[in-house]
């Protein structure tokens, strides 16, 4: 049972969500520290496949040692290292292990990793690998093979309302609805005016959809900088860094 | 025949090469994108951009390219491109069939063989009757 789409389907609450730790040292100790640190705030917590296209251990893992040690999963499946296959070779696993959120995500490019010298898949985009996730829901895979028991998948996905072409972005979330998003998170972003302008034209076609925009906690300006210059898509107005940056000393200057 | 089909990829891909940089995909989706190809996106996609695409409308993967998306919305906003063209920008295009790579999408539209999907696409296509 999926307490993320009970609450975000059958109540008004603000529903708050997280992303978990990429799992590279520590092993099941370290699991279990970050899961005893994030259960009691939030509802479900993404398990992230590759994140920034990293090798770490990998999501379907993660996913089932969040739900052993009691914490609900949402877990990420990523477009960019895996073909279709393997796309639902991670969703029937998922069901297999009774895992009934998932997130479908095209994914950071290759040359964002640590291993830029690698192949990228791509084989399905984003709104393709939700389509497949609801036709898994309908009993089959993408061939037409019976899947037995069929998954009640809880589908979400992620949307960029801050990167170009921002009133196309509202267009390619209502796409991804369509193939069977029910829940979208959003990227960090910095534009106050876009994500409102976003939120609306979404709300505009369907009312209820859910959307869960991100909050990044920061010690300093230096990630703002550093975001700004080096991951594409994020865009950090200036004026954003320098209101941040007064405050890197107490008291303010 | 098979002197004829040889004669039609060529002529296709010859035309498509220099003016859209065609990898012959064998799936031509060039007029419901703004007559941008989709396959010249680093990631190959073909349902809008991916969430990288830089404060300047370039490209996550090459900073001196446009986003194809970009470059596709632009064009489907401002170019006087059939309506129906249009409606189909938002469709949500199935997976590229591999099979059909080095093939010519003028032949493949005639046969209709480039509409085949999996069943599993198709039975939800049909049910959800959407796209
Ligand atoms: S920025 Fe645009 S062209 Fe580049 S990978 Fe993303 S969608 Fe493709």
């Amino acid at each position: 049972m999926s307490k993320l789409r009970d609450l975000l389907t059958q109540t008004k609450d603000v529903v708050y969500t997280a992303e978990f730790p990429v799992i590279d040292g520590g092993g099941m100790e370290q699991v279990k520290k970050n899961v005893d640190r994030l259960a009691p705030w939030f509802v479900a917590v993404n398990a992230t496949d590759n994140t920034a296209a990293h090798a770490h251990a990998s999501n379907v893992s993660v996913a089932i040692a969040m739900k052993q040690h009691g914490l609900e999963p949402i877990m990420q499946i990523v477009c960019r290292d895996k073909n279709r296959l393997a796309v639902q070779a991670d969703m029937a696993g998922a069901n297999l292990h009774g895992i009934e959120n998932i997130a479908l995500l095209t994914g950071d490019d290759v040359t964002a990793g640590d291993e830029p010298e690698t192949r990228r898949v791509f084989d399905l985009d984003g709104p393709q690998a939700i389509n497949v996730a609801s036709i898994l829901n309908a009993g089959t895979y993408l061939s037409g093979r019976k899947l037995n028991p069929a998954p009640n998948f809880f589908i979400c996905s992620v949307e960029n309302p801050f990167a170009p072409p921002h009133d196309y972005r509202i267009e390619r979330a209502l796409k991804k609805h369509r193939a069977g998003a029910q829940m979208i998170q959003l990227q960090i972003g910095y534009h106050p005016d876009r994500l409102e302008k976003f939120c609306a034209g979404v709300a505009a076609t369907v009312p209820g959809l859910a959307i869960i925009p991100s909050v990044v906690l920061i010690k300093s300006a230096k990630p703002l900088s550093f975001m700004n210059d080096k991951v594409p898509g994020i865009s950090v107005p200036q004026e954003v860094i320098d209101r941040v940056a007064q405050y890197n000393r107490f008291p303010p200057r | 025949m098979p002197k004829l089909l040889n004669l039609l990829l060529a002529v296709e891909h010859g035309m498509k090469k220099p003016v859209w940089d065609c990898t012959m995909c064998g799936q031509c989706v060039l007029h419901s994108t703004g007559m941008t190809c989709p396959m010249t996106c680093p990631k190959t996609l073909r349902n809008g951009p991916c969430g990288g695409v830089r404060e300047d409308g370039h490209c996550e993967v090459k900073p001196e390219m446009r986003c194809v998306w970009v470059k596709a919305y632009d064009r489907k906003v401002s170019l006087p491109l059939p309506t129906v063209w249009k409606e189909h920008y938002n469709d949500l295009r199935p997976p590229v069939d591999m099979q059909l790579k080095g093939t010519s999408s003028w032949v493949n539209l005639i046969t209709k063989r480039d509409q085949q999907t999996p069943a599993g696409w198709a039975k939800r296509k049909e049910q959800s009757g959407s796209h």
